[in-house]
């Protein structure tokens, strides 16, 4: 007998564990962009975006307007169909299977649109029956979100006389009445008050400690910097860069910041500021100073009467401006 | 969107009867100021000139003229209703408050949509229909049981013209945009389709065009059946209606497509 036909020895088994491992991960994948393309007649304005969430992350898409923001969002709910690329939203193929996919998903708009025929709880009542929620659920349901909402004794208001940060906690109810696996909003702080922003990132705390998985489009960088586990920042409708918050601090920018202003500012900047910074940049009448050692320039600056500073670690911010430039976007 | 999308047949499914719930809940909470405003301005005319024209004409084409235009005026009320509906009514839905918006972000099609706001436009249609048809048994007139044929072609009615409608809200950028189609098309209907006079008393030209008009075909149904005869030559009236209805409901459907999935 040929030995190399014999059966083969008997071995140990081969080890399972990474492969279930990554079949868990690839199940955990809740939305799975690849390649995305779309263009509005000749103008591309999403050139191959990719990227995965994973359940119970919080994922921003950071950009400026226009970016491709609010048109990947839209792919990914099949509203619209992409010109190339993948979608695979809450394990179903976008848009092939779109509804059945954004049955299992709630959308935060980025304009109101809660029916203003209705109350504040038939709005999540109507809105539930799109999702086919039986009588019995939503009773139970509608109390503890107009509660999480903070609009718990609001059930018989109309929403004409809610203010701009009740209407956007109730939409923010109104996306939650199916219980979805995956939640997406498209600037859910935009147009609000500060006290009003901060209610609405304590919900989506909340929301993320009971282990939902978020997706948000924002150009706030304290939004991103506060609540994404992870972020994208995408300009052009390209990505350019795609890590946790600290990580692109870390990567993208010096860690220490001096803004400098004043008349004297720019004068400053050149005679001294651009020998002593690591990086600096100029924006209107700001002086942008960026170095791991702070100490010569804040040296310098204490011989400087005519210039006042801001000393301060770097933030998002500063990645996202270095990033896609300072620019007026509109 | 890709051709294919933009131009494929309606996608059906049955979640349009929750977007229908949703106009119908709206509706009742107001539903009384509702009918009455649907109601009103046929009841006026066909009262005041029913009794003040009636005066001078007893009879025409053999039934007495408060009932002639009476019957006018029910398909007339379907007419207007189902598009006043699909053009002020579902452009606010749609346009001013996004409400459409929402119900597309659930699990429901633009399609579904539209499929519930054409049903609802006819369902108001019947509304309307049907309440001026009580009126016209109550002054004794239509006391045949196919009287009540006059309902489901009140539905036809709707069907038609809430198409028209909303290829119209299709198109529209604001309100004012409707007035074309009230002076445009649907006026020269009301006084081309037999409501107040018969027509075949219009010089032969006029005929010609009233022949291609989907509410004399509505009226040429109506009359009949209000004074208790079969109508004749029923499909062709039902046909030309019911085409007119789902010509116009594709073309409304193809337009607000390429107007909201882009």
């Amino acid at each position: 007998m040929n030995p190399s036909l014999r059966d083969p020895p008997p071995r140990a088994p081969r080890p399972e564990a990474p492969r279930a491992a990554d079949v868990a991960a690839a199940r955990d994948v809740v939305l799975r962009v690849a390649g995305l393309r779309k263009f509005y007649g000749a103008d591309e304005v999403v050139r191959g975006l990719g990227f995965e969430i994973r359940r119970g992350e919080c994922f921003a898409l950071l950009g400026p307007n226009g970016a491709g923001k609010t048109t990947t969002l839209r792919c990914c709910l099949g509203l619209i169909d992409p010109d190339g690329g993948s979608i695979e939203m809450v394990g179903l193929p976008v848009p092939e299977s779109a509804r059945a996919a954004r049955l299992r998903v709630g959308v935060v708009p980025q304009v109101d649109n809660l029916d203003p025929d209705f109350t504040v709880a038939e709005n999540l009542r109507i809105y539930g029956r799109y999702f086919d929620v039986d009588r019995a659920t939503l009773a139970a349901r509608i109390p503890r979100l107009l509660e999480f909402a903070g609009l718990g004794g609001k059930e018989r208001m109309g929403i004409r006389t809610l203010s701009g940060g009740m209407k956007r906690r109730l939409t923010l109810a109104r996306a939650l009445i199916n219980d979805p696996e995956l939640l997406i909003l498209d600037e859910p702080t935009t147009g609000l008050d500060p006290q009003a922003r901060h209610l609405i990132w304590d919900g989506l705390r909340q929301l993320l400690t009971q282990g939902k998985t978020i997706l948000l489009t924002t150009h706030f960088m304290d939004e991103a910097e506060r609540l994404a586990t992870r972020l994208a920042v995408i300009d052009h409708g390209t990505m350019i860069a795609c890590d946790t918050p600290r990580a692109l601090i870390d990567a993208e920018v010096e860690p220490e910041v001096i803004e400098v202003f004043g008349d004297d500012a720019r004068a400053w900047a050149g005679a001294q500021g651009r020998a002593l910074a690591a990086r600096l940049e100029i924006a209107g009448e700001t002086a942008f100073c960026y170095a791991a050692d702070p100490q010569p320039l804040l040296a310098a600056l204490a011989q400087a009467p005519g210039v006042r500073y801001l000393h301060r670690p770097a933030n998002l911010e500063d990645v996202f401006i270095k990033l896609t430039g300072r620019e007026l976007r509109d | 969107m890709t051709t294919g999308r933009l131009f494929g047949p309606p996608e059906l499914s049955l979640r349009w009867i929750a977007v229908w719930q949703r106009n119908l809940l709206v509706w009742k909470k107001l539903a009384l100021a509702s009918v009455l405003g649907n109601i009103a301005d046929p009841l006026l005319y066909m009262v005041a000139l029913g009794y003040g024209i009636g005066a001078f004409v007893p009879e025409v084409g053999g039934m007495k003229y408060i009932a002639f235009i009476g019957t006018g005026m029910v398909c007339q009320s379907a007419m207007f209703t189902s598009s006043f509906e699909a053009m002020y009514s579902a452009f606010s839905r749609m346009h001013v408050q996004r409400t459409w918006e929402a119900i597309i972000n659930a699990p429901l099609s633009l399609d579904d949509v539209m499929l519930a706001e054409w049903i609802w436009t006819a369902s108001k249609a019947v509304v309307s229909t049907t309440a001026i048809l009580a009126v016209i048994v109550a002054l004794g007139f239509g006391h045949s049981w196919l009287a009540l044929w006059i309902v489901p072609l009140g539905f036809a009615v709707g069907l038609t013209f809430g198409a028209f409608g909303l290829v119209m809200n299709a198109l529209a950028p604001s309100y004012d945009f409707f007035t074309y189609f009230f002076t445009l098309v649907l006026t020269p209907m009301l006084l081309l389709s037999g409501v107040f006079f018969p027509v075949d008393q219009m010089p032969a030209a006029l005929q010609g065009v009233a022949a291609f008009l989907p509410l004399k075909h509505a009226i040429d149904v109506a009359r009949p059946l209000v004074a208790g005869v079969v109508p004749g030559s029923i499909a062709l009236h039902v046909g030309v209606l019911l085409a007119y209805a789902f010509a116009a409901y594709y073309v409304a459907l193809v337009l607000t497509r390429r107007r909201l999935l882009k």
